[in-house]
């Protein structure tokens, strides 16, 4: 077969929605996007346990303490499928962390903005995972099967994590005039970033149609945005809460809820690395890893000491 | 029933601030699989300290009204109960202050690096499995309930940090002298395991406690024999820490508490 039979069976796949899997031929470019995309995911999902992590020693009752905990380990987990499926594509664990402590791997920089009150504990359930949701159901039919796989488990978890978001902003919407106060501030600084989360608008977002075209994506970021702002108006108003938008209306003839401009300078300068934790986040990766390699050192030395042992004990037997 | 809820909370207090500072961790361990491997434990302390908590909370609250005043040094925790409410989980690890803590001064003392955490561990997870193997029996049934659910929990991790242990220890020259050190920093916290206030003494004989002097061969046994094949060397000295189980404790726990209770004290008597 040729280069070109190979690329024609490909598209062919692609046409035919039938999965694409690690040992199949695939264009350099697909694997390439795949590994961005992929470990870009992975390591949002570890450098997300940063700013919740930020509140589990001081959660407010055992039980939100232990939900907090269970779900920034969740994010760990999906953290780990993520790198794994990532593997498949022929890079490892280490190279993609190396990316992630050089600046050149990017994560989301919704996890760049700092989590000052409880309330944000909830905003985040409620708003970044929501949002993540919103992306993450539309990557569960994507292409590659080892990320749709993935995609598929992470969702599952991800929309438990929503519902105890929210959960966590209904209770204190039904409490005192200070937790709805704290409430409504955290809304307010969690929505822009949340709509952020989508990325640039179509008309500036130059990878969408290579990646519509493979299948990897499967919605514009406009569709996605759309359908999280609809969504979400409704369920805060159920909190009683505003958003923080005045030119967010009502459209019937659309069908869905008009929204103000996102501040794409803000955007830019987060993404550039200019964001309020921007650099905590990375070097709290940093002195995890760094702190932590005298520890895989000694791991890596004594599981090779084992082996050299037991190949002498089954030569001496 | 005084003497026993007391019994209950230092063994809720252990729970609770060990399974902390373990939660400390969470986002910062050296390898995303141990990442998980530590906040699942942090969660089984905080499970086990919830089932000490509301057991605690059922005893004190079927008390005569009488008999509850004075019990806590915290005035918030007081105002509740003059006012008759019946008081739960959180209002016990939430609204006491130091001297009604009764946790072992070992389950405050800081993570440390790895070899640190591993070595407070260690001490603690073999004691813990000793412990919970006899409060399965207790004529407590609550008490006999937990630990038997916990012991599957504890059983994990005894087998975890004996692992690190081993692998730090008969690792590199590095890990070596770190878990060399680690050990050695945190041998003087492990005494007051087995020092038996009047109340342990007194749960012991009606036997609904642990005997926990009783433990100390075994335990002393055990570690040994792991850190014979980490190739450690346990200190011989046997001047020990103590005072944690009384409600005296390291600077450390202030701190703990006040990041804990944080929300509670700023913002009090809120649902959330
Ligand atoms: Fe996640
Ligand atoms: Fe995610
Ligand atoms: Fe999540």
């Amino acid at each position: 077969m040729t280069v070109r039979d190979f690329q024609q069976a490909f598209d062919e796949k692609i046409d035919r929605e039938i999965a694409i899997e690690p040992r199949d031929w695939m264009p350099d470019n697909y694997r390439k996007t795949l590994i961005r995309q992929i470990s870009q995911h992975a390591h949002s999902e570890i450098v997300g346990m940063l700013p919740e992590g930020n509140w589990i020693t001081r959660a407010p009752s055992l039980r939100r303490k232990a939900v907090l905990l269970a779900k920034v380990q969740d994010e760990a987990g999906h953290g780990l499928y993520l790198y794994s499926a990532a593997e498949t594509l022929g890079i490892t664990r280490d190279e993609m962390y190396e990316q992630l402590h050089t600046g050149k791997a990017k994560y989301s920089s919704i996890f760049n903005y700092p989590t000052t009150s409880w309330a944000d504990m909830g905003a985040i359930g409620w708003l970044v995972d929501g949002a993540a949701i919103m992306n993450q159901v539309a990557l569960c039919r994507t292409s590659y099967g080892p990320y749709a796989r993935a995609m598929v488990r992470i969702c599952k978890e991800e929309s438990f994590h929503q519902r105890q978001g929210y959960e966590i902003l209904l209770q204190m919407s039904k409490g005192t005039e200070i937790q709805r106060k704290m409430v409504q501030e955290s809304i307010n600084r969690w929505w822009w970033p949340s709509l952020m989360m989508f990325g640039p608008s179509d008309d500036n977002s130059p990878n969408t149609e290579q990646s519509m075209r493979w299948r990897v994506k499967r919605f514009t970021n406009d569709e996605l945005r759309q359908r999280f702002v609809d969504v979400t108006v409704e369920q805060c108003n159920i909190l009683g809460m505003k958003l923080p938008d005045p030119a967010l209306k009502w459209n019937e003839e659309r069908g869905h809820y008009d929204f103000g401009e996102i501040n794409w300078e803000e955007f830019w300068n987060v993404v550039n690395g200019n964001g309020p934790c921007n650099k905590e986040r990375l070097d709290a990766r940093t002195k995890a890893w760094e702190d932590g390699q005298w520890v895989r050192d000694a791991a890596l030395a004594y599981s090779e000491k084992r082996k050299e042992r037991s190949k002498k004990e089954t030569k001496a037997a | 029933m005084k003497n026993q809820i007391l019994y209950t909370l230092q063994l809720a207090d252990n729970a609770l601030i060990y399974g902390h500072r373990l939660s400390e961790w969470c986002g910062h361990g050296p390898v995303l699989e141990q990442d998980i491997a530590l906040t699942n434990i942090s969660l089984d302390f905080l499970g086990q300290a919830r089932g000490f908590y509301q057991h605690a909370a059922n005893l004190f609250n079927a008390l005569p009204q009488a008999d509850k005043q004075g019990m806590f040094l915290s005035v918030t925790l007081e105002e509740k109960i003059n006012k008759g409410e019946n008081i739960d989980e959180d209002d016990l690890a939430y609204l006491r202050d130091g001297w009604d803590f009764r946790n072992l001064l070992i389950t405050e003392q800081p993570n440390g690096d790895w070899a640190t955490t591993i070595a407070r561990a260690f001490y603690i997870d073999i004691f813990n499995h000793l412990y919970y193997t006899r409060l399965q029996k207790s004529s407590d049934l609550q008490l006999a309930a937990i630990a038997e659910k916990s012991l599957k929990e504890v059983t994990y991790h005894k087998r975890w940090s004996s692992e690190w242990v081993i692998r730090l220890g008969d690792g590199t020259e590095e890990s070596h002298a770190k878990m060399q050190t680690a050990l050695n920093d945190l041998w003087p916290f492990t005494g007051e395991m087995f020092r038996m206030t009047d109340i342990e003494k007194e749960m012991a004989s009606n036997k609904a406690g642990v005997d926990a002097a009783a433990l100390y061969n075994d335990w002393k046994q055990q570690v040994t024999t792991i850190a014979d094949e980490a190739t450690m060397q346990l200190p011989d000295s046997t001047w020990m820490q103590e005072g944690g189980k009384d409600g005296r404790h390291s600077e450390h726990l202030g701190y703990i508490l006040a990041e804990l209770q944080f929300i509670q004290r700023a913002y009090p008597g809120m649902e959330w």
